[in-house]
């Protein structure tokens, strides 16, 4: 139907779905454009270090390190054949046109198919003294070990649940830092009956264990079960107190944290796409509608890696190369069948795996229905647990955007990527009704704040599109 | 299925249609208003928050004044003044003959008993330094002001129904029509949601939406659906006190005091059977150029958000308001034209008066729907 050369495919994202899509695609002779955010390729989890930096791959990816460099390699030899441009941000989607702002301003990107391989972000839950300096997210802390070869503090702890807490913490560890504990909200008590489901992902499991006992051989506290009460400090956290798996209360002294929940997609591009939305309940949160090939409910887009949802990088290389021959064949190319069921098929035993380590590590998404009103849910525009139970209960708000219209919570510059879920919680416990019935927040561009003098210096001619009226405004 | 009976049965649950239903009841009427979606949320709740009289049409201006006094009287009226502040308002001329337009415009307003003061660029230079050199001058309004649209429409509605109102939401009507000597009014479509609901008075407060309800009683308004298009930015440290507007209104710009810039400027898509405005990103981008030409520090700002939302704007953009021709009992307000928001808390004022007495003292007669009668016959309403 289609000729290969003149399908113009837009790829958001050159994490491992992102870079295995672009690569499938110039294998069958379409030459994609990649967009993505940071200076260099690899995504979060196999993110470059800058310039200059010459810490070699095992230091940084740990165990992970082949598949980083493979991944890296992959795209180097791609790179000069393709459209990529690094540093750019898809701000908006106007029909199938994608508007971009990038170092030499802001421009527009034509498309016929849209793969979205926006990835993950960390989920977090508050609690008192959250916003405190010195609290950071969890993969957060990761990004400046990897990324610029910093710690956030020198005595440090890791809370929150999810893989992610140990590896961050062995890689703290290894760097130098002090880690005081690991507080690991999950009882990790029936790691035994999801064995099983456990195995299906490999070897994971096990080096997910390696990372556990070597942090326990190096003095590291490891406390499963715990519940974190708040982080203590004027200035700066100086302590997490927390109540221990057995139901003590303990203070351990740090001068950081660094917590997160497991982690959420990326939807937002998703959402001005205008893709379907589904209420997941394993998670809690609201997620793209794709069948399992990636193709989502809007013609000629299409979903892979954990911007579609969390399934690690293992799934998200294999759901790029699937959701890119799912685009070819969609378009009418050959593709090797054999090749995409073998895909479905280990991306069936990863998804397994997936899902019993979402039940081993359970996000405890409902804790924030306890939390004091003092508490800052909207760090970006300091709202409070109480303001949004006020607008729910007294001002009658039964619905997330209502609040948000009334409350400003979610309002500010991270648009309710890191609030909005914890919004919705407090919205549905606060009118005792399930979380889905109070809704979902509108996506509205742009999905990351956008400098104006950045716009300017495109080219602002401007069609007028207006009734002509002598006095309005 | 259910039947419901009342004596005012208010189509749209904006501001208009809200503080009708709150001035009914204070006058203690029964009223059953009836929203598509949430109250408040279409035109009412994403507009640009403005409350002037400066550069208003003078067939507005009746009605701009006793809105103000629904304004200042919120705090008691609502128990909250929905960040209504008065800033000033100014409305600026970019070229000679913006000037002239501004001075002839301020002179007719004379009469209306409000202080209009022109200002040459060194005038405005010296009170208000921020202005880029596109800037040549402005009308100046000291009484005008400024206000959270996101808050009003909700405030309203929650004053009304704790007056007794009723107000029901996601009721996207289906039918309008005369039964007897009362209105009929279906909602929804299968019959498991289906309300009726019967009333002697109907008011048209339907926003964008309300042509199909003039239509269904034989008389329209020559009205079109734009979606403006919005803008707001970081914070940034507070200057800029009064609302901006320009002479050809392409730009539009405020920051409240919590240092956000909004602005707007630009339409998007505004099909209404699709159900949202959406935002088109070659006209924020636009609209973010206008803006820094009027104050170039904008362009240190950054954009966290923009949004869109359904206007009904007529032909001579004057609104759609008094008695129905065709139908007695039958009172539309609509088609505001994008400058609703600082008159509809008054509207509602008006509407309630006229329902309840058939009479106001506010001149009505040039919004009449009747000026269309004319022009619908041979271009329909989009």
């Amino acid at each position: 139907m289609t000729e290969g050369g003149s399908l113009r495919v837009l790829i958001v994202g050159a994490g491992p779905a992102g870079v295995r899509a672009a690569e499938t695609l110039l294998k069958h002779g379409v030459k994609p454009t990649v967009v993505d955010e940071a200076p260099r390729h690899g995504g979060q989890i196999y993110r470059q270090q800058p310039d200059g930096f010459k810490r070699p791959p095992r230091t940084l990816y740990g165990f992970e390190a082949h598949k980083a460099t493979r991944l890296h390699q992959a795209f180097d030899s791609l790179k000069e054949r393709i459209d990529y441009r690094p540093n750019t941000l898809v701000w908006n989607l106007w029909r199938n046109v994608a508007h971009v702002a990038g170092p030499k301003g802001t421009d527009e990107i034509p498309f016929d198919a849209l793969v979205l391989a926006t990835g993950a972000m960390d989920r977090i839950i508050p609690l008192p003294g959250w916003t405190l300096p010195g609290v950071y997210s969890l993969a957060g802390s990761q990004v400046a070990l990897k990324y610029q070869g910093c710690a956030i503090g020198q005595k440090v702890v890791f809370c929150g649940t999810g893989p992610l807490l140990y590896l961050v913490a062995y890689q703290y560890k290894h760097a130098g830092a002090e880690v005081v504990a690991v507080c690991d909200t999950a009882r990790l008590s029936h790691a035994a009956y999801l064995m099983p489901g456990l195995l299906a992902g490999g070897s994971t499991i096990f080096k997910g264990m390696w990372y556990a006992a070597w942090l326990k051989l190096h003095g590291v506290k490891v406390l499963n079960g715990v519940t974190p009460l708040r982080f203590e400090g004027t200035d700066r956290v100086n302590a997490l107190r927390l109540i221990t798996g057995r139901g003590g209360e303990k203070t351990l002294a740090c001068d950081a944290v660094g917590h997160g929940y497991t982690l959420k997609p990326e939807t937002q591009l998703a959402d001005l796409a205008g893709v379907n939305f589904g209420f997941d309940t394993m998670t809690r949160l609201w997620l793209p509608a794709i069948d399992e090939y990636g193709r989502s409910t809007v013609e000629g887009v299409y979903l892979a890696g954990d911007g579609a949802s969390i399934a690690g990088a293992d799934a998200a290389e294999l759901r790029g190369e699937l959701a890119a021959l799912a685009l070819l064949k969609d378009h009418g190319m050959a593709v090797p069948n054999a090749r995409m069921v073998a895909l479905m098929r280990k991306l069936g035993r990863l998804s397994r795996f997936r899902e019993a380590l979402d039940r081993l590590f359970p996000v405890p998404a409902t804790d924030v229905h306890a939390i004091n009103d003092e508490v800052v849910v909207c760090r970006c525009e300091a709202i409070t647990a109480g303001e949004i139970r006020h607008a729910a209960h007294e001002l009658d708000a039964g619905e997330v955007n209502r609040v948000k219209a009334l409350t400003r919570a979610g309002m500010g510059r991270c648009q309710a990527r890191l609030c909005g879920a914890n919004i919705a919680e407090l919205v549905a416990h606060a009118r005792a009704v399930p979380l889905e019935a109070v809704g979902r927040l509108r996506g509205q561009a742009p999905i990351k704040p956008l400098p104006i003098a950045l716009t300017r210096k495109a080219d602002a001619l401007w069609a007028l599109n207006r009734p002509d009226e002598p006095w309005s405004g | 299925m259910e039947r419901l009976e009342t004596e005012v049965i208010i189509v749209g649950g904006g501001i208009v249609g809200c503080s009708t239903a709150l001035h009914l009841r204070q006058r203690g009427v029964p009223v059953i208003l009836l929203e598509q979606g949430q109250t408040g949320a279409a035109a009412s709740g994403v507009n640009f928050g403005g409350v002037r009289r400066n550069g208003r049409a003078l067939e507005e201006l009746a009605i701009a004044a006793r809105s103000l006094e629904v304004w200042r009287s919120m705090p008691h009226l609502l128990g909250s003044d929905c960040e209504y502040m008065v800033t000033g308002h100014l409305k600026l001329a970019r070229s000679e003959a913006d000037m002239v337009a501004l001075a002839r415009h301020a002179e007719a307003q004379a009469p209306f008993g409000f202080k209009v003061e022109m200002l040459s660029r060194n005038a405005l230079l010296a009170r208000f330094p921020y202005f880029g050199p596109k800037v040549l001058g402005a009308a100046w309004c000291e009484s005008d002001g400024q206000a959270n649209p996101r808050l009003v429409g909700p405030a309203f509605a929650r004053a009304a129904r704790a007056a007794g109102a009723i107000i029901r939401e996601h009721s996207r009507v289906s039918t309008v029509a005369r039964d007897g000597e009362r209105f009929l009014v279906v909602c929804g479509d299968d019959r498991e949601h289906h309300v009726e609901v019967r009333g002697r008075t109907l008011i048209n407060a339907a926003g964008a939406w309300a042509n199909q309800i003039a239509a269904s009683f034989g008389e329209q308004a020559v009205m079109e659906a734009w979606s403006p298009q919005m803008v707001v930015t970081e914070p940034f440290p507070y200057f800029l006190k009064p609302a901006l507007g320009v002479v050809g209104g392409d730009v539009y710009l405020r920051q409240i005091p919590r240092g956000n810039f909004i602005f707007g400027g630009g339409y998007g898509d505004a099909t209404l059977a699709s159900g949202r405005a959406t935002v088109m990103p070659k006209e924020t981008l636009g609209s973010c150029e206008l803006a820094v030409q009027l104050i170039p520090r904008v362009a240190e700002a950054t954009v966290i958000r923009v949004w869109s939302g359904f206007e009904g704007i007529t032909q001579d953009h004057l609104p759609v308001f008094g008695p129905s021709l065709t139908t007695p009992g039958l009172i539309h307000a609509f088609g505001f034209s994008g400058h609703g928001f600082a008159l509809s808390p008054g509207v509602g004022s008006i509407v309630a008066e006229l329902a309840t007495t058939g009479a106001t003292d506010v001149p009505l007669g040039p919004l009449s729907i009747g000026r269309f009668a004319k022009e619908s016959a041979e271009t329909p309403g989009r």
